[in-house]
């Protein structure tokens, strides 16, 4: 499958800090991309690289084939939501759509319409008005009627509530399923992302400390529990991620990969992505594990 | 139509969650041969998970040969999986709701009540 992102070696710096570093990652087409970390990470850091909004201070990007410029050849085929979700509130979402088939070479004026109605959001009232649900649906409408390659959404779902957060997704979803789109979402609601995404990115201090499909991280990596174990030394292929230890148990998060033999005194468990990120998470000041 | 029920605490996959949901509705026979699945953009609308997981678990029916996709019109229920009958599985079925019954009448909590259930699957596989 064909990569709609690359990054290699990617930073970003402002004056002496360094928001992102070294940061490798891919995206392949028709995914749906988590993109986790802790508050700092570098997230929305790396969103704006990726739409164009930034530039960076080092390594290559590859977004669609293009290199990430504010310029329309470019941002066509791109929807960007931004972390709080921009709409101009004193105006309605008829307007919002009018301004969208003004501002697009490509809008499904219809697509939109449709959608709204079908959610039953009211179109004739200001959507500083509306709530934040219907708010972050009419930004999704207007962003999918561009009918984009790539999404790139910046915590969409962070303040909304349970059923509104059920019903985006559950939107972004059927976009999805009609094909021919790729999705990069950040969020922490961890629970959400595993349902909705296949794919997923981990960002901790500004680096990519985890990239790849969740079936195969769901596949790559188990809980190991045996007697006390210091040193981190398991054996060939094994990579510790995250470690925990009693007087007499070491528990240990623990990368495999194919092939590796675990050791046989060891119990081995299955841990969920939830396990697996937040030990990624934990990983930030350790450097970058691949 | 069925719809599907996913829990993401169950440890089991999403895609094998539907696969197990289907086969489960044939056995009962709640989905008969030549039934038609939801789409998987029903299924998303309603569950809002990746549709990859979905056509996951689509695939998987019909490797098992259980269901079969018809390119343009959807996916179609073709067999029932090998085993005793729907008569069957609903009778054994009412049975184990009047014992479930009546353990609760007794004072019995769901855990214990799993836990008997486990003990007895226990001991017939020893014979």
């Amino acid at each position: 499958m064909q990569a709609v992102i690359q990054t290699k070696k990617l930073g970003k710096r402002y004056g002496s800090f360094w928001a992102l570093e070294n940061c490798d990652i891919s995206v392949p087409e028709g995914s749906v991309s988590a993109l986790v970390g802790p508050n700092g990470a570098g997230k929305s850091t790396l969103l704006k690289l990726l739409v164009g909004l930034k530039s960076a201070s080092s390594g290559e990007i590859s977004v669609l084939g293009k290199e990430p410029v504010q310029h329309a050849d470019f941002l066509g085929d791109i929807g960007y939501l931004a972390q709080d979700i921009p709409l101009y509130k004193n105006l309605d979402a008829t307007e919002h759509l009018k301004m969208g088939v003004n501002l697009n070479k490509r809008f499904d004026a219809e697509f939109m319409g449709k959608r709204l109605k079908d959610l039953q959001i009211p179109l004739d009232r200001p959507v500083g008005k509306l709530s934040g649900g219907q708010r972050a649906q009419v930004a999704l409408a207007l962003a999918l009627a561009k009918k984009p390659k790539l999404l790139l959404l910046d915590e969409p779902v962070a303040a909304l509530d349970p059923l509104a957060r059920h019903d985006f997704l559950s939107s972004l979803s059927q976009a999805v399923a009609d094909g021919g789109l790729t999705v990069v979402m950040s969020s922490h609601l961890l629970a959400d992302l595993e349902r909705v995404s296949d794919h997923i990115v981990v960002l901790a201090s500004g680096r990519t400390q985890l990239c790849d499909d969740i079936e195969t991280v769901l596949k790559e990596h188990k809980i190991l529990i045996g007697p006390r174990k210091d040193e981190r030394e398991l054996g060939e292929g094994l990579t510790v991620i995250h470690e925990t230890h009693t007087a007499r148990q070491s528990t240990l998060l623990t990368r495999v990969v194919k092939g590796a033999k675990v050791p046989s005194d060891w119990q081995q468990h299955e841990p969920n992505i939830e396990e697996i990120i937040l030990a990624y998470m934990g990983q930030g000041n350790e450097g970058v594990v691949r | 139509m069925i719809t599907f029920r996913l829990n993401t605490h169950s440890g089991v996959p999403p895609y094998l969650q539907i696969v197990q949901q289907v086969k489960q509705s044939l056995q009962v026979g709640i989905l008969r041969p030549g039934d038609k699945l939801p789409t998987v953009k029903e299924v998303v609308a309603h569950v809002a998970i990746n549709p990859n997981t979905v056509f996951k678990a689509y695939r998987e029916l019909e490797m098992q040969g259980l269901v079969e996709g018809r390119t343009g019109s959807g996916t179609f229920v073709k067999k029932r999986p090998e085993g005793p009958s729907p008569e069957i599985h609903n009778a054994l079925g009412k049975e184990l709701d009047g014992w479930v019954t009546n353990a609760k009448k007794a004072g019995l909590d769901e855990e214990e009540i799993e836990a008997l259930l486990r003990i007895a699957l226990h001991k017939s596989k020893e014979g």
